[in-house]
Formats: C-alpha cells, sequence, structure tokens
C-alpha cells in the first residue's frame, strides 16, 4: 500500500508541476467566458455601431408601410429597370420590388442585391410584408387596428416539475438543457484528455525502459493502479480548482453588473404587479438566473464527480491496457478505435436523443449501461432522475470498473514487459489468459 | 550460506518452455555468471528472482528464505534494457526509486549525496535526465541499482554502454561491494568480463542449465590434456601415450606443435619427454577460455 501511494504521489507531483497544467488549470475557466462575453459585446458593438443598411424599394400595390427600425427604406418612383440601374451605381444594399397584388395571391415580390442576402435579411423583409398583408385582410374584415394590437399577446410558459413530495419546483428546460450539454461535454473531454494522458505515461514507461526497474520493486498491477489514481487526483484538483474559479468568476461579475442575487429573490417575492410592468426580457433573464441558482448544484456536482471517477477509471484502465501492449502512440490507434466508440455513441446520442428526451427509453438504457452512463446520465442529470435509475446505473459503473481494471490489469503486467511484439486481438487474449 | 537457490525452476508459455527445471547455487560474496545465448532463458530466470513473473514450478530461496515480496529490498537490478524517467531529476529519480525499494526519504537523500559524490556527478543532481550522455545516465542508472545497499545485485549486461574509463570505475566498484559482503550476479555475452571478475558460472541454453561451477572446476572439466609447445627443430611424436596433433613452422627451424596426453601423465613427464627429442623453448598448457567453453557447449559440439 506504501509503495502503492509512492506512485500516486509521483504520478499527482510530475503531472501537477508541468506548466501545461497550470496553463490549463487557470486558463479554461478564464478563456471560455471570455470567449463568450467578447462575442457577445463584439456582436451588441457592432449592432449598435452599424449603420442600417439602405434598401430601395418600388412599391407598385401601394400597400407597403415602410418600418424604419431595421433598414433605411428609399422609395424609388421610376421603373424596374431605372431602379436596377441607380441600385448598381450606389453602395447601397438591396432593392426590393413589390408589384401590384392581389391580397389573396401575393406573388412576384423580388429583392435585388450586390451580394447574396443572409437568411435574417430575407425573413425580416419577409415578415414585415406578411405583417402588413395580415393586417390589410383583417382591416377588409372590418377588424379595426386597436382590437389587432390587443390580440397581440407575448407568452411565456413556466414549467413547473412536481414532485411526489409535492414540493414544486420550477424548472427550465433551456437551463437544464444547458446543463446537460455542458456536463455531457465536459465528461467526454475529462474522461479523453486523462484516458489519453494514462496511456501516453505507460507508453513513455514502456519505451524508456524503466519499467523493469520499477516493476522489480513493485507489482505491475500496483504500478498501474497508481498511474491511473495519482492521475484521478489531478483531474478531481484541476476540475475542483475550475468549480472555485468560474464561481467567484461569476459572482464577481454579477456583483460588477449590480446584479445581487438575494436582492433579486426578495423582489421576485413582492413583486405581484410590479412583475407585469417590468420589461418582459428582463423578467425572463432574472427569472432564468433564479433557476440556475435553485438548481440542487451540490447534488449535480457530486453525481458528476461520481461519473467522472466512475467513467474515468473504466476508460483508464481500457488505455492503460492499450499503452501497456504498444511500442508508440501511433501503434495505439487500432486499439483506440474500440474504446472510442462507446464514447462517441454516448456523445452523440447525447445530443440526437437523451437532451431532447431525457426519460426515453434510448435515454434510460444509455444512462445505466456502464460504457456509456457517465456521459448520458451528465445529460439527464438535470431533468431529474428516478432514484433505482441513479442507484442501479452507479452499482454498475462500479461493478464495470473492477471487470475492466482485472481485464486490463492481466494484460498490463504481460503488456509492459513485451517490446517490439507484434500485437493484434490474438495476442491481447493470450496475455490476458497467460497464468501469473 | 548461499545467497540464492533456485531448485528445478520452471517456466512455461503457451509456446515454448522459457525455463525447464533449472537449479543453480550462487554461493554469498561471490561474482556469478549467469551465461548463455540470446533467448536461452536468462532473462526469465533474473525476471523471476526480481519477482517480476512468477514461476510455474520449482522452489527459490533467498539467503535460506523462500523467495517473498520483502525481498524487494535485498535486490538490486540493473537489466539489460536499462531506462529512467527523462523527464525526472537526477535526484528525484534516484529518490523515487530508492523509496519504491523500501528506503526512507531521509536515509535515500543522504545516500543519494554520498553517492553523487562518490562518481563525481554532484553538479548533475538538478538536471533532467534527457539532457545527459548515455554514459551520464549510465551512472545514475548504476546508482540506483545499488544505493539500497542491496546483498544481491543481478547486473545484466552492465558494460554496455560505458567507455573504457567509466567501465574501470564500475568494475572497480562491483569488487568493493563484494569485498564488503554483496554477492553479484553478472548475466552477460562478453567472455573477458567473465574471464576477469567471475568466481562461478552457470550456462543456460535452450531453457536448460547445462553446466555449472566455479571458474575453476569448470575449466578442470574442460582440460583436454593438450599442451602448446614452441620448439626448435622438428619432431614426431605418435604413441600410445601420446598425439601430436599438429606441428607449424614458424621461423627457419622453430615449429609450435599441440600434444596431447593420452594417458593420465603428469606435464612433467610429457617435457621431460619432449626434451630427449627437440629443444623446448615454451611448453604451456591448454587450458581452454570461457569463450571456446561457451561456444563448445552451446553448439552441442563434444570438446575434441
Amino acid at each position: 500500500m506504501n509503495k502503492i501511494w509512492l506512485i500516486i504521489h509521483r504520478e499527482f507531483l510530475n503531472r501537477v508541476h508541468k506548466k501545461s497544467f497550470l496553463v490549463a488549470t487557470i486558463l479554461v475557466p478564464l478563456i471560455f467566458p471570455a470567449i463568450i462575453a467578447l462575442l457577445v459585446f463584439v456582436s451588441k458593438e457592432s449592432e449598435k455601431n452599424s449603420q442600417k443598411e439602405v434598401i430601395h424599394y418600388i412599391d407598385e400595390s401601394g400597400v407597403f408601410i415602410p418600418d424604419s427600425s431595421k433598414y433605411i427604406y428609399k422609395n424609388f418612383n421610376g421603373s424596374l429597370e431605372a431602379a436596377k440601374k441607380a441600385f448598381l451605381a450606389s453602395d447601397d444594399f438591396g432593392l426590393l420590388y413589390i408589384p401590384g397584388f392581389e391580397l389573396s395571391k401575393p406573388e412576384g415580390i423580388m429583392l435585388y442585391t450586390k451580394i447574396n442576402p443572409s437568411l435574417d435579411d430575407v425573413g425580416n423583409l419577409e415578415g414585415a410584408l406578411a405583417d402588413r398583408v395580415k393586417d390589410l385582410k383583417m382591416q377588409r374584415l372590418n377588424i379595426d387596428q386597436k382590437l389587432l394590437d390587443s390580440l397581440k399577446t407575448n407568452i411565456s410558459i413556466k414549467t413547473v416539475k412536481l414532485s411526489e413530495s409535492g414540493q414544486e419546483k420550477s424548472s427550465n428546460s433551456a437551463i437544464l438543457f444547458g446543463i446537460g450539454m455542458a456536463g455531457g461535454i465536459l465528461m467526454y473531454m475529462f474522461i479523453f484528455i486523462y484516458g489519453a494522458q494514462i496511456m501516453q505515461g505507460i507508453i513513455e514507461e514502456k519505451t524508456s525502459k524503466v519499467v523493469e526497474v520499477i516493476v522489480s520493486s513493485v507489482k505491475p498491477f500496483q504500478l498501474m493502479m497508481g498511474k491511473i489514481i495519482g492521475l484521478a487526483s489531478v483531474g478531481l484538483l484541476q476540475f475542483l480548482i475550475w468549480i472555485v474559479l468560474m464561481s467567484t468568476l461569476t459572482f464577481g461579475v454579477l456583483g460588477y453588473f449590480g446584479i445581487d442575487p438575494p436582492q433579486q429573490q426578495a423582489m421576485q417575492q413582492m413583486s405581484g404587479e410590479m412583475a407585469a410592468q417590468q420589461d418582459m426580457m428582463n423578467s425572463e433573464f432574472m427569472n432564468g438566473f433564479n433557476e440556475v441558482l435553485q438548481l440542487p448544484w451540490m447534488f449535480i456536482v457530486s453525481v458528476f464527480l461520481f461519473y467522472f471517477l466512475g467513467g474515468y477509471l473504466i476508460y483508464g484502465a481500457l488505455f492503460a491496457a492499450v499503452g501497456s501492449a504498444v511500442d508508440s502512440p501511433a501503434e495505439a490507434q487500432q486499439f483506440m478505435f474500440p474504446i472510442t466508440i462507446p464514447m462517441l455513441i454516448s456523445y452523440m446520442s447525447l445530443f440526437m436523443f437523451i437532451l431532447k428526451d431525457p426519460h426515453g427509453a434510448v435515454s434510460v438504457w444509455l444512462s445505466i449501461i456502464p460504457f456509456t452512463s457517465p456521459i448520458a446520465m451528465m445529460g439527464r442529470i438535470g431533468f431529474g432522475v428516478p432514484t433505482w435509475q441513479l442507484v442501479l446505473s452507479m452499482v454498475l459503473l462500479i461493478g464495470g470498473f473492477i471487470l475492466t481494471t482485472w481485464v486490463a490489469g492481466r494484460i498490463y503486467r504481460v503488456g509492459i514487459l513485451m517490446s517490439g511484439t507484434k500485437v493484434n486481438y490474438k495476442v491481447l487474449t493470450k496475455w490476458f489468459l497467460q497464468r501469473n | 550460506m548461499d545467497a540464492l537457490v533456485t531448485q528445478e525452476v520452471t517456466k512455461r508459455y503457451a509456446n515454448h518452455t522459457a525455463l525447464d527445471k533449472v537449479s543453480v547455487t550462487i554461493p554469498e560474496q561471490t561474482i556469478f555468471g549467469l551465461l548463455g545465448p540470446n533467448g536461452a532463458g536468462k532473462t526469465t530466470l533474473i525476471r523471476i528472482i526480481n519477482q517480476i513473473i512468477n514461476k510455474d514450478e520449482g522452489e527459490v530461496l533467498l539467503f535460506g528464505e523462500k523467495l517473498n515480496p520483502n525481498h524487494v529490498g535485498l535486490i538490486g537490478y540493473l537489466p539489460e534494457e536499462r531506462g529512467l524517467y527523462k523527464k525526472l531529476k537526477v535526484g528525484e529519480q534516484l529518490l523515487y526509486l530508492a523509496q519504491l525499494k523500501g528506503l526512507k526519504r531521509a536515509d535515500a537523500l543522504k545516500r543519494i549525496k554520498v553517492w553523487l559524490e562518490k562518481f563525481d556527478i554532484k553538479d548533475w543532481a538538478n538536471k533532467k535526465v534527457e539532457d545527459l550522455s548515455k554514459g551520464m545516465a549510465q551512472k545514475v542508472q548504476f546508482i540506483s541499482t545499488v544505493m539500497h545497499e542491496p546483498r544481491l545485485i543481478i547486473l545484466d549486461e552492465p558494460f554496455s554502454g560505458f567507455d573504457p574509463v567509466n567501465a574501470k570505475l564500475i568494475t572497480e566498484e562491483i569488487l568493493d561491494l563484494k569485498k564488503k559482503g554483496c554477492t553479484i550476479i553478472f548475466s552477460t555475452h562478453r567472455m573477458e568480463t567473465v574471464e576477469d571478475l567471475c568466481d562461478h558460472i552457470a550456462l543456460i541454453n535452450k531453457s536448460k542449465k547445462i553446466l555449472e561451477g566455479s571458474k575453476k572446476q569448470v575449466k578442470d572439466q574442460f582440460r583436454s590434456n593438450t599442451f602448446s609447445i614452441d620448439h626448435k627443430g622438428s619432431f614426431s611424436l605418435n604413441n600410445d601415450q601420446y598425439e601430436l596433433l599438429k606441428q607449424e613452422t614458424r621461423e627457419e627451424d622453430h615449429f609450435n606443435s599441440v600434444v596431447k596426453m593420452k594417458s593420465m601423465r603428469s606435464p612433467n613427464e610429457l617435457l621431460r619427454d619432449l626434451i630427449q627429442l627437440t629443444e623446448v623453448n615454451g611448453f604451456q598448457e591448454k587450458i581452454p577460455t570461457m569463450s571456446e567453453i561457451f561456444i563448445t557447449l552451446v553448439k552441442g559440439e563434444s570438446h575434441e
């Protein structure tokens, strides 16, 4: 035991002392929010600063009412041909041609541009015209404008999860989706990055031949487990630092912008009537923010840690077995493939099934099978997972990693001492079956 | 007491037997040469002694006790394919390896200092192994092998990679360790090393031990009672007692002849008989070199 501890200690120090660890640990939680903030900032700025595009229009129908909030419209009196010429000579964005049309059959509307217009632009114009035609149709049916305005309603559905204990929890699918996605992707990255590091470390030991000296002092299994656990502790440390940094940053930034979460909650409670007057967008944001705060974070983080450890141990053992069998990372490719497949399946299912339908049969099974459960469960966890499923999944995950560690250990003990052998699955099976 | 005894140790793999009932006895405080061609099973035996792999049958006794995990600290092992962690500093590396052998941190640090000074490489303690030359790394590796003061040291081709100066340094160190009571197992192909350093040898070929004993015993066993004579004036000698194997002209009337004694006679008698036939300038028994014994046995030929 003492020796395993030495190995864990050594592996831990080796990784933590590396500059790359420091850089990744400190920069990742800064870089991602920074990139998002930068993008938001740039798009806001460009929206603010950009001059509105100019659109020339010829309205032969006489129904078009230019709305100057998005574009600057210039009416052109004359033929379409003349308008085209004038438009080409200008620096303006587009030329909209609206021929005379029947309200029941608005056809022949054209937009001429010099560059391909974006879907947004086309959509904006189509929307404006459709609204206008609708209004005209309604007017023809003798519905007055005031009535029309009063018909326009903004609806945002607030979803509430009713638990058996009678508690009501407001749940926001979009937020849960985001959490599931972030958790799943983070899990995928973590397992891959740290799994690959195990493999790389073992290949290094094997090619530098230091392994024979080490295994004359400790059992190969101790060396393998020491390495796996050592790296796991590095991963956990990194994850915890990220959490601390990110939450500090989040609250720091919120504080800077003057959004004070506790006060905000108080305001929510007393705001029966006020809420109605509040700006819709603002209220949505604050609701959302409140819901994020109300999520069972401790629970989600604990589950993440459990599945990270479990998933990492399952895949780490397999990566270790591959590392022990080959002489170079290039040679490892052929064995990496079957390991990556369940990872890829769960990663793709995350987007195809799990986040869309977290309680569907596929999602449930993927979150129970040990090889896919770490990623799949992270996708589901925010939406609420029945206890029996969670327990079954966790038990199977533990069983899974005991199994893979056992298999990997048997391959590892032979593999690390074999260099220059051509390895295929038959050879691996032989090693696995070989007596000690 | 014997340092190491193996009794009918056998190791089988799926397709072949790596060791077939190999029994060797290594007396304490000797240098023992473990010889054999590539693939004979030497490395397998060494790995079994180091408990890297397990034997299938037989027994291994280390200083009279059945081999067990507590013995790891008693053995120092320098594998043929050697290596260190490239990214680790020399000092950290030695500390780690010593601790794995069971040394306490404080003791290990003291000994590292002593050894680095002894080999005059104190300045390297904070250098990474990848920045060292091959010879320097070999010195570090040698220190890691002996630093925990093992009683049994197993050296697999210890001199490969050393220049003559460092090879001499290591040789002296090995002899010094023997003087202090260590038992050393040499696994090597270099017969001159065996000739110079080994007290006992064992030869393994095709998974079986085919020869074992002290260097003198082995040589006696392979004495063929042939003598090389430098002489002036030719002679012929073929009778019941002697056989003239060859006679070569050296210069003018000087010759070199090889004579085999058929019956048990002393060299003095041969010399006496020769003096009557020719003028003897030189007389020497042809004792086989280790290299000759090795080649003879491995080729499976009888010694003529």
